[in-house]
């Protein structure tokens, strides 16, 4: 049965980024900053770490992956593509009348996405479920739920927190996509998380820190689970907003804003050199 | 009910593993005997709704069949968009379960009193909503739900209306008539069938014939029996321990214009657009917003007469 694939992961975060760029900017649509913070992430996650494949997306040995913060599904739908979920030439419908990629990841009509999302603070709680139901089963497949960090706002997220440590459930891997930017202003000027990694460790997780960005920092954070025996892991990802497009980098102007023109080019040319 | 539930539940339990319980810090003593036969199928989630709904849907995601189970609407309005987003939108097998409709619990106050939930969740797809009217349809509602894929809601009264065989039998989405009279058509949904058969017994003794219906589940519905019951009566009337705005009175009232069948005369009885900020028993309050069987004999007698 197929388990982990290799790739070069670098090339495929490239690749997602690349997608994302024409993908909103062709659509028209929002969160590019949002999708450029998770690329490495999830080209790690499915590239080397995950088992899944691609040719039979519910196999029942899959580690499930949620997308919590869906608003950044253009990442993940360019992953699912290039790592063979769906032909790449289908991105080119995101966003579109009638496409079933909308903006927010959704699961219908698609391989591989776990669970649709959009609403924030729902995706942990959903694979807290999950996970819950593989240990009961004496199942040994993981879940990850790739959060943003100011979707720790949700109070959804700390009852979930509760729950999964209750239930010791060393399944569960929650990833913090930690850009400490959110939708109006950085985190630290709207509701400030810090200390984050103490909320989460008074909680009973076991947390490690990595740079969302380097893939050897992921690598050894993701290959080693569960951290601790008996508990569930968050991996707090130290990333950049917009991260791969100088211009783009840490601010929250693209959160919204889609790159048309002079801009795409530019992005686009960055993309393509790195 | 809710114990009808629980025993129905645990005579479930006992032959498919994939039934999971999981209560949001609620049932003491109620779910002693389903805890201690089935433990590795009950789950307390603590005092967090939300999570215990999100918790079901990934269960259920995985293969379970998931009773989620609190009071009035912690369940459901408060669980609102995970039972719309994840649950019902991924098709998952979560049953929610609300104890305490209506009235129930009058004396603890307007968080207590469930008087919207069958509007609100009567707009969701793909979502099956079922309020019995007495504890064989308890029994029925419990194992249909369970045998239904996809999200279901079950909402229990305390009142566990009236005893008496059940000439028709139960199925999912049809209203069964209880009683055949000519000259007014109840219909009604929940424990407050009570009130509705005593009321019925009233009006016979003034020369008023009622047939009686049981609108079992408010989703899905089959329409023939609202409609028939609109043209053979003089008069049309829901009751309802629930406001009138949205839930079995707009449900009677949309099938009906939908099919273009207007009743001579229609009443909606329950609780007319405001809160029920008056304290009391489940039959104190009936009386209070004119709901009881007396209210409903005089309210009923009046539209005829008019």
């Amino acid at each position: 049965m197929n388990s982990i694939p290799s790739m070069d992961t670098v090339d495929l975060a490239k690749r997602v980024r690349i997608h994302a760029l024409h993908m909103t900017s062709t659509g028209g649509s929002s969160h590019i900053g949002a999708a450029f913070s998770i690329a490495d992430i999830l080209a790690v996650l499915y590239g080397q770490i995950m088992r899944h494949d691609p040719k039979q997306p519910s196999w029942a040995g899959r580690d499930r992956f949620i997308l919590s913060k869906g608003h950044a599904g253009a990442a993940v739908y360019a992953t699912l593509a290039e790592v063979g979920y769906f032909p790449t030439k289908q991105l080119k419908l995101h966003y579109q009348d009638g496409s079933v990629l909308s903006g927010h990841v959704s699961h219908k009509g698609i391989h591989g996405v776990e669970l649709s999302t959009g609403s924030l603070g729902h995706g942990l709680g959903v694979g807290t479920g999950m996970a819950k139901a593989l240990k009961l089963a004496g199942q040994d497949q993981r879940v990850f739920v790739l959060m943003s960090d100011g979707e720790c706002d949700e109070g959804t997220i700390w009852e979930a927190a509760l729950f999964a440590q209750h239930h010791s459930l060393e399944n569960l891997v929650a990833i913090v996509d930690y850009n400490k930017i959110q939708s109006l202003a950085p985190i630290a000027e709207t509701i400030a998380l810090e200390p984050f990694r103490q909320k989460w460790e008074s909680f009973n997780w076991s947390v490690v820190e990595a740079d969302g960005h380097d893939h050897n920092s992921l690598v050894k954070a993701l290959c080693t689970l569960p951290a601790k025996s008996g508990r569930p892991t968050v991996i707090i990802a130290h990333t950049v907003k917009g991260k791969g497009v100088s211009f783009m980098e840490n601010t929250v102007l693209w959160h919204y804003r889609t790159a048309r023109g002079e801009e795409f080019n530019l992005a686009l040319a960055e993309l393509e050199k790195s | 009910m809710r114990d009808r539930f629980i025993q129905t539940l645990c005579q479930l339990a006992e032959k498919d593993p994939r039934i999971m319980l999981i209560t949001g810090d609620l049932g003491f003593a109620v779910l002693d005997d389903y805890r201690r036969r089935f433990p590795k199928q009950f789950i307390n989630a603590g005092v967090a709704e939300q999570n215990m709904t999100l918790v079901a849907t990934g269960m259920a995601l995985e293969g379970h069949v998931v009773f989620t189970y609190s009071i009035g609407n912690f369940p459901t309005l408060r669980c609102l968009e995970m039972i719309r987003n994840d649950s019902a939108y991924h098709g998952a097998n979560v049953k929610v379960v609300s104890i305490g409709g209506g009235f129930s619990y009058g004396q603890l106050g307007i968080s207590h009193h469930a008087t919207e939930d069958l509007a609100i969740m009567r707009s969701l797809p793909e979502v099956t909503s079922v309020s019995p009217t007495s504890l064989g349809e308890v029994t029925e509602a419990t194992k249909a739900i369970t045998l239904t894929a996809g999200t279901c809601f079950l909402r229990l009264d305390k009142d566990k209306g009236p005893d008496g065989p059940a000439d028709e039998p139960f199925v999912l989405g049809r209203p069964r008539l209880l009683r055949k009279g000519s000259d007014v058509a109840f219909f009604t949904t929940g424990g407050i069938l009570s009130e509705v058969v005593k009321a019925a017994d009233q009006l016979a003794l003034a020369g008023i014939n009622a047939s009686i219906y049981s609108v079992h589940t408010i989703k899905p519905i089959e329409p023939d029996r609202f409609i028939q019951a609109a043209r053979s009566h003089r008069a049309v009337v829901t009751v309802e321990e629930h406001t009138i705005h949205g839930g079995l009175g707009g449900l009677v009232l949309e099938t009906l214009a939908d099919a273009g069948s207007f009743p001579a005369k229609f009443l909606r009885i329950g609780l007319d657009g405001c809160f029920s900020s008056v304290v009391g028993t489940q039959g104190y309050l009936r009386t209070v917003y004119r709901m009881d069987a007396a209210s409903i004999v005089q309210r009923t007698q009046s539209l005829l007469s008019s």
